[in-house]
């Protein structure tokens, strides 16, 4: 199989305290493998937004995480209602987060453009009632 | 590199009994039990002081300079921290204790604390650029630089480019002595009165690669003593006689001073490394770009929690707050400033300290990575610390490092000795045909 460490994940549904874990873990390997701060900087962001993302609005999903000599890629899929209209969703400030989530600082609209803006590779899957799939690549030497 | 790696805190091997706290401790795992007794792996530690704390035995220890290093100096200049104020109780005013400072054999006093309102001012200046990286990280905690350093290398840009006080009140003293006395700058030794080993630290081996102006470190504790005999034996008015700091400068010792003082902003101020380790992490994910300023001491309570310091820090608290309430009345809010802030920008950057890492080589840096998930997969996921390592997987980043073996844990080498047994038995059962 080559060179490629694997890490997979769990991401419980609403629950804030642990979210956010797995992108740290993920930082913390690619720190230790030698990645420049700046592509582990990029990988923590969009990883993260996503992490949220399955958090608030997919009840909870998984994490898959490959990483090798030029990059990471990161799956992170959810059960949860899908993405109605995927292009608006993409759009800054567009949110579709209760209240209780926007009071917790959460849910500002900025998650799937921060994704886009801080990955290389950007692909989502989605369907109404069966889930979203959110598949990240990040280059190493960009 | 001896210079690069140098470190106030040590242990002291005739007190380390090998036990766990330590190691449990230490925010950068920087320390092992080896044959019994605590190692501390110098390109990691950050002088944070954790390990002191925490250790039942006081076997760890900050080295500083013993408080006959003065008299090395024809002219002696001591720079107490604000935590100094904190450590008396209500009888003992600040200007007792810097009364007391000058009969232990101090020619001069430059309180840290008025650096530390220069260093507002200028922070503040700093501050109103608006391209500056947000949120701005406070660069006066010498740990929480070189935590940053290690660990968080996106941050260095969001650390605020400015001289901490100590270093401000060293290079001041100095110009102020020399131009009031015409005292020449090779006779006069400027001594920090510190509430912590990372100011050693940053004293012997500077992160911006500079010669510090601070000539020697006395601990807190060590003149703790000395000043109160002095305090004892003196009338209790003292005539005001100096130049004080004023409210702003003394709360700079507890946390909420440094940001507190900036006026403008959201500024958060964050004590306890632990916490500061979560505050860093949040600010890698999530940006934090709505906040302006983070305040940050690795000591719970700010630098009157620091491990040189003699009372409880939340009686220094109280006393310190006793203090600042006592300056308030008599003198409002006024400042000291210096007109040239540029003076007080650092001329270097601090530079990322890869010490993580586990090769220069990304292949076998992956290579490395994929033994160590086996290895920690093999093992029993207690964390209990019987090898000596903080956790499994940091055995098993030393198995593969090649610090340890995997025999080190108690489980394995308890399989091991059960493997053996069942070959002695199975042996016992082969006899010699006859």
């Amino acid at each position: 199989m080559g060179n490629v460490v694997v890490r997979d994940y769990m991401i419980p549904a609403n629950d804030f305290t642990v979210a956010g874990e797995a992108s740290s873990s993920v930082r913390k390997i690619l720190t230790q493998l030698g990645v420049t701060p700046h592509a582990v900087k990029r990988t923590s962001i969009a990883m993260y937004e996503a992490e949220i993302n399955a958090v608030i609005h997919g009840h909870g999903g998984k994490a898959h995480v490959e990483i090798d000599e030029n990059k990471i890629f990161i799956q992170i899929s959810d059960e949860g209602p899908g993405i109605a209209d995927l292009e608006l969703a993409m759009q800054e400030g567009y949110s579709t987060a209760p209240d209780s989530i926007r009071e917790m600082g959460f849910g500002a609209g900025m998650g799937l453009s921060n994704i886009k803006k801080h990955s290389d590779l950007l692909k989502i899957d989605t369907e109404i009632n069966r889930g979203t799939t959110v598949n990240i690549t990040v280059f190493f030497n960009k | 590199m001896e210079q690069e790696y140098f470190h106030s805190v040590t242990l002291d091997k005739d007190k380390c009994k090998g036990c766990t706290n330590c190691i449990k401790h230490c925010p950068t795992e920087a320390i092992r039990v080896r044959n019994g007794k605590a190692v501390i792996i110098r390109e990691r530690c950050i002088d944070c002081g954790e390990c002191i704390r925490v250790c039942p035995y006081h076997a760890k220890k900050a080295v500083t300079d013993p408080l006959s290093s003065i008299e090395e100096y024809k002219y002696k200049i001591a720079l107490p921290a604000p935590s100094l104020y904190g450590q008396f109780g209500t009888n003992f005013s600040r200007e007792r204790i810097i009364d007391a400072l000058k009969h232990f054999g101090f020619d001069y006093v430059f309180e840290v604390a008025r650096a530390a309102e220069i260093v507002t001012h200028a922070s503040a200046q700093y501050m109103k650029n608006e391209k500056i990286k947000k949120p701005v990280i406070s660069s006066a905690c010498p740990a929480v630089v070189r935590l940053i350093q290690v660990r968080f290398p996106s941050l260095i840009e969001n650390l605020i480019r400015i001289e901490s006080p100590m270093e401000v009140a060293a290079a001041l003293s100095k110009r102020e002595v020399h131009d009031k006395f015409g005292i020449p700058f090779e006779d006069m030794g400027a001594f920090f009165i510190s509430p912590c080993a990372a100011k050693v630290t940053s004293v012997e081996a500077p992160y911006e690669n500079k010669k510090s102006n601070v000539d020697g470190v006395l601990a807190l504790k060590d003149i703790y003593l000395p000043l109160l005999d002095i305090m004892k034996k003196q009338k209790e008015e003292i005539p005001e006689q100096f130049s004080l700091s004023s409210a702003i400068g003394v709360a700079w010792a507890g946390t909420g001073g440094e940001s507190q003082a900036l006026k403008k902003g959201r500024r958060i101020a964050v004590h306890g490394i632990k916490n500061i380790n979560a505050i860093l992490e949040q600010a890698v994910q999530e940006g934090l770009n709505d906040i302006d300023f983070i305040e940050a001491l690795a000591c719970p309570e700010g630098c009157i929690g620091g491990p040189l310091t003699v009372e409880n820090p939340f009686i220094a608290k109280v006393n310190l707050k006793n203090e600042i309430d006592k300056i308030s009345r008599n003198d409002g809010h006024r400042i000291h400033k210096i007109d040239n802030v540029d003076e007080l920008i650092w001329k270097s950057t601090v530079e990322y300290r890869p010490i993580m890492q586990l090769d220069d080589n990304m292949m076998k840096a992956l290579e490395k990575m994929q033994r160590i998930d086996e290895i920690t997969e093999s093992l029993p996921g207690l964390d209990c610390g019987a090898c000596g390592a903080p956790s499994c997987r940091a055995l098993a980043e030393d198995i593969v490092m090649e610090n340890a073996k995997e025999t080190d844990c108690i489980f394995k080498l308890r399989e091991k000795v059960n493997d053996i047994a069942h070959q002695l038995h199975q042996i016992d059962d082969m006899y010699p045909p006859d």
